[in-house]
């Protein structure tokens, strides 16, 4: 059972993946890999690591790929414009699938030759979340949080180079409206008949 | 995950049952909705002082299903220049995502399709996806106002789930799992201990709760937050181009979601399937007839969050884009985080919540041994008792290998 549900998922993740790469349309590209994280996520729960792969989902598929697909619908794009380059970066990017290829090769090579730890979700009986923060914030405490503060300094620098203040764009001071009172808005005239407002 | 395959004899048993369990709770539900639907039209049109719909059968009761025969007759219209694979694709996802999200749900004790370990999780991952049907419907309709609302509900969908997020961590940590059966569980014995009343939490919870709904009604794109699909600024939206079948699903999609919504809020605040007051007795009854029971009491407690979207969409004016934005993010991720906190801090130092595998110990309600099982503890190897003679909860866990 589990074994269908490992090849029907990952032919999917293969095929997926490889019309990230063939599709005309951008948008469908993005799309594509939408599904491939998708059903990556089902091979991860398909062995047991379920929070890693609501992570995938959350983090993934419902924020990152969001994003992609926002700032590829917006591009305009030209398809013979785009074709052009393929020439000058087709030994490059074979040289980088090799690469790819050869580490994948490595890792699998010494995960399955080298003897080392098999793969565990629940070690010690724990649930993964549990086992995950154990390592996390026991383990490794303060190295995540470096990475965190990285993280921060990241986004930082982000919003400092693309804030731009501009005087002349006029904006809504919420307290300032609601802070209001009725005397600074409405003035009452006793008009008489006949002299018009002073 | 356990009880969908194993249940019921061999493997295709299991599956026989976990599709027969599918199967009912979508049907059961589709129809709730479609009560729910014209619930919503009533309440609104009580608001504005008219009758609403009241012809198709007794009260218009069978509304919904008139308006679903008109709908699924109509013709499908196709804009030629729509992108159509994604055009269709769109209301399929939508209306497929908001549904997948209800199997997780515990509608009463025990009563649940797929009881996950991460189900509060998995319900936030499938809510945070709902933003694909919209945004695809909106790019593939090839037409400006389309494309604006979907780009708009992208960016609101994306700005309130972080805030949901922090919210949800709040209830977890208080519950000490992720489980949502768990979550319900810890909520056990009345109001005063649901989690959006409990005491001494109640100061940051209530609020929670409060910024939960609000960003409920942004994440389902229900007035005032409805800029999607403002019809005033961008006629409908996403869905100008959209007709007959694949509007109903839009339709249905939302309306499922919203539930869905209304579900998560009665869970994770209003104790689920449990009664406000404990009623004497009842133990005694057999499990059929209490789960029964829990399901009405859930049920009620999902129309009465219903009933309350409803009057925001009957009473509250439309916000405007600018505030929405700000209000998301420069009040209730700041407020949001600020209780993660608190919370935590409140969590680690009374060991709130409940602890799976722990019950056998016989734990107090803050999960504090008490002083006559403290000595009856047989420790672990390599864990030391405190110098007062108290024990740990997590380092127990640790050194124990406790299984949940």
């Amino acid at each position: 059972m589990t074994l269908i549900a490992f090849y029907i998922l990952s032919t999917i993740v293969v095929a997926s993946a490889l019309f990230v790469v063939a599709a005309r349309n951008p948008v469908h590209s993005v799309l594509w890999l939408i599904l491939a994280f998708f059903t990556s996520a089902g091979l991860l729960v398909l062995i047991g690591a379920e929070f890693l792969a609501m992570l995938l989902v959350v983090v993934y598929v419902g924020a990152v790929a969001v994003l992609f697909l926002f700032v590829v619908m917006m591009l305009d794009i030209d398809f013979v414009a785009l074709k052009q380059g393929f020439q000058n970066y087709l030994v490059v990017g074979i040289l980088l699938a090799l690469a790819l290829l050869a580490e994948i090769g490595i890792v699998v090579a010494a995960a399955t030759f080298g003897g080392g730890e098999t793969f565990n979700p629940n070690p010690g009986g724990a649930t993964n979340a549990e086992a995950l923060s154990n390592v996390l914030y026991d383990d490794y405490l303060l190295l995540f949080q470096m990475c965190g503060i990285v993280l921060l300094v990241a986004m930082m620098g982000a919003i400092v180079l693309t804030l731009r203040s501009r005087p002349t764009v006029k904006r809504q001071n919420i307290a300032q409206q609601v802070g209001r009172k009725r005397k600074d808005a409405v003035e009452l005239k006793d008009v008489r008949p006949g002299q018009g407002i002073p | 995950m356990e009880n969908l395959f194993t249940w019921g004899g061999g493997m295709w048993g299991g599956i026989g049952l976990a599709v027969l369990q599918i199967l009912s709770m979508v049907v059961i539900m589709l129809v709730c909705i479609a009560f729910l639907l014209l619930f919503d039209r009533k309440v609104w049109a009580a608001v504005q002082l008219r009758k609403g719909p009241n012809v198709v059968g007794p009260f218009g009761l069978l509304q919904s299903f008139a308006d679903l025969i008109k709908f699924v007759l109509k013709e499908v219209i196709i804009p030629a220049g729509a992108n159509k694979t994604v055009f269709l694709l769109a209301p399929i996802i939508t209306l497929t995502l908001a549904l997948v999200g209800w199997a997780v749900i515990p509608v009463a004790p025990g009563w649940v399709v797929a009881n996950l370990n991460v189900g509060v999780l998995y319900l936030f991952a499938i809510s945070s996806l709902g933003v694909y049907g919209i945004i695809m419907g909106g790019w593939a309709s090839n037409s400006k106002y389309p494309f604006l609302g979907g780009l708009r509900s992208a960016a609101q969908m994306v700005s309130y789930e972080v805030s949901i997020g922090f919210v949800i961590v709040t209830v977890l940590l208080l519950v000490g799992s992720l489980n949502l059966s768990d979550v319900v569980e810890n909520q056990a014995g009345g109001i005063w201990n649901w989690h959006a009343f409990a005491f001494p939490t109640i100061f940051v919870m209530f609020p929670m709760f409060v910024i939960f709904f609000i960003s409920a009604l942004a994440e389902t794109n229900r007035p005032p937050f409805d800029l999607p699909e403002a019809e005033s600024e961008l006629v409908a939206g996403y869905q100008v181009e959209y007709s007959s079948s694949p509007y109903l699903m839009f339709m249905i999609g939302e309306y499922v979601s919203i539930v869905l919504m209304c579900a998560m809020l009665s869970i994770l605040f209003f104790g689920g399937w449990h009664m406000p007051i404990p009623i004497p007795g009842v133990e005694g009854l057999p499990d059929w007839l209490l789960s029964l029971g829990g399901l009405l009491v859930f049920m009620g407690k999902i129309t009465f969050f219903f009933f309350l979207f409803a009057m925001v969409k009957a009473i509250v004016p439309r916000y405007r884009y600018d505030q929405l934005m700000r209000l998301g993010w420069k009040i209730f991720l700041p407020t949001s985080l600020v209780a993660v906190v608190i919370v935590a801090g409140y969590a680690t130092f009374t060991n709130a919540g409940i602890r799976p595998g722990f019950d056998a110990l016989d734990t107090n309600k803050s999960g504090a041994l008490e002083a006559p099982e403290l000595a009856a503890v047989t420790l672990p190897a390599g864990m030391d008792r405190d110098k007062d003679g108290v024990i740990s909860w997590n380092e127990y866990r640790r050194n124990s290998g406790a299984v949940n």
